[in-house]
């Protein structure tokens, strides 16, 4: 980062450590809103994107409106969705949620039907000559060998979830987002830069975090490379 | 909002009311004059940034060397929140004037949106020049092709679905992020959303969220056009072997949402 300030009255530095140590109680809860508003979304979003997904697996006839639908939530700005929802939900958790959950769908049903598609017929096939009913098999083959396509999905939304977030300081919640902002309105850049690198140390940390859980849960999948 | 207007009909009455008002189409805070500053800076961020990233992002894949860092500039991109890059630039830069046509607070801006609009272009060339079959390029230089025409007649081609889809991602995004840019005092459609909010003018802020949604869908949607059009006739898949990607592999490789 490069150490130039604005030219002011009085230089601010990027970061004052006497702020930090002073308003740790306040950083850690930004923080803890944040990894809140964050799991809540992807939660939520895989809820609604299982089932969404096995539909639009399983029906051709559905594939299309989902994908279409999911797709232009997707493509709505994050201030432009959360300003739609806002005249009639208000300034509650409410309108940053339904917002953010919006966005993971399109990541988390993609990512399902993909991985679904990719299981080879003949394993389906062996499932049905070793007897097991339709359901037991999209339990105990099916959605197991498409995990990993589907916590690859899930660590996008959750990034991707963890960068919008911060938006939704704009509208009352924003966890780290409120630091950011906080940073903008006032002249004084330690919030902002706190905000910014517990931001992306949050989004790289739950990256990895899923990363690992992925090779734990499918250890066939380890020798192949998996996006 | 709704208990003041006493219902959701005479919300939406409300909003219509607002687009129909004259003086909201006129002047330098007018919807037309937003819209094209809106069009205007996201036009100007896409170019620079491809300008910078389409060449390293070629030459990255043509030479093939650097290629981990080709791929995890847009993972890396997609970690750092755009409004966070925004009000970054918004203190590096201050909310300093830019040209006359783009007005006060563009040059943090732009300087944001070109920065945000970069790695999904350097991924998504690098990926499309490496999708390029290496017997292919042997092929190109066994009819006796230069090296200049093995990749301007035959690397770009193929490179160029993939080449458009990094555009269409980073522009998407810019357009979505130049919405944000209110924040740091510049104009554009968001304007009318963060002055909406500002004002408790709720009619206006719902105008202004329906005309950003509504040309972030067209530009996303004319964007994907162009791009089915950038594919060679001989490489276009068929309806029936048309291969789904998950999001997270080559052609989707970033993320859109700012």
């Amino acid at each position: 980062m490069l150490a130039t300030g604005v030219v002011g009255a009085v230089e601010d530095p990027w970061i004052r450590w006497s702020w930090i140590s002073g308003h740790a109680d306040i950083i850690v809860a930004a923080l803890v809103q944040h990894i809140q508003l964050t799991l809540i979304a992807v939660l939520v979003g895989l809820a609604i994107a299982v089932p969404l997904g096995l539909v639009a697996w399983r029906s051709r006839l559905f594939r299309g409106p989902i994908f279409s639908l999911t797709g232009i939530l997707y493509t709505i700005p994050s201030l432009a969705l959360f300003s739609l929802l806002l005249p009639f939900t208000g300034l509650t958790i409410w309108t940053a949620e339904i917002g953010l959950v919006g966005y993971t769908l399109l990541i988390l049903v993609r990512n399902i039907v993909v991985g679904l598609n990719a299981v080879p017929d003949e394993v389906r096939e062996a499932a049905r000559g070793m007897g097991f009913r339709p359901l037991a098999e999209l339990a105990r083959v099916d959605l197991p060998l498409a995990f990993p396509a589907i916590i690859a999905g899930v660590r996008i939304a959750t990034v991707t979830t963890i960068g919008l977030v911060t938006v939704t300081a704009l509208i009352g919640e924003g966890g780290l987002g409120s630091l950011i902002y906080d940073g903008l309105l006032r002249d004084f850049k330690t919030p902002l830069v706190v905000g910014t690198v517990l931001c992306v140390a949050l989004a790289v940390m739950s990256d990895l975090g899923l990363a690992g859980l992925q090779r734990v849960v499918t250890p066939w999948a380890r020798s192949r490379a998996v996006p | 909002m709704g208990e003041k207007s006493g219902g959701a009909m005479s919300f939406f009455g409300q909003v219509i009311q607002w687009f129909q008002n004259p003086a909201h189409w006129q002047g330098d805070a007018g919807i037309p004059h937003r819209t094209f500053e809106h069009l205007l800076m996201s036009g100007a961020s896409v170019l620079t940034a491809a300008l910078i990233a389409l060449p390293i992002g070629i030459a990255v894949g043509h030479y093939g060397r650097g290629g981990i860092i080709a791929i995890n500039v847009s993972n890396v991109g997609r970690a750092i929140p755009s409004f966070a890059v925004l009000v970054l630039a918004a203190k590096l830069f201050g909310f300093v004037s830019g040209p006359k046509v783009l007005g006060f607070g563009a040059v943090p801006a732009f300087v944001a949106l070109v920065a945000l609009a970069i790695p999904p272009m350097v991924t998504n060339s690098y990926i499309g020049m490496r999708e390029v079959d290496r017997d292919v390029r042997e092929a190109a230089r066994g009819m006796g092709m230069r090296e200049r025409a093995v990749l301007l007649r035959v690397e770009l081609p193929i490179a160029m679905p993939f080449i458009m889809a990094g555009i269409r991602t980073s522009a998407v995004n810019v357009v979505a992020t130049a919405t944000l840019a209110a924040v740091v005092a510049w104009g554009g459609l968001g304007r009318f959303i963060l002055d909406g909010f500002g004002l408790q003018d709720y009619p206006m802020l719902f105008a202004g969220a329906v005309m950003v949604a509504v040309l972030s869908l067209i530009v996303e949607f004319s964007l994907a056009g162009v791009q089915r059009l950038s594919t060679p006739a001989g490489l276009r898949p068929s309806k029936t072997t048309q291969k789904e990607e998950p999001l997270g592999s080559s052609l989707d490789t970033a993320a859109v949402a700012a």
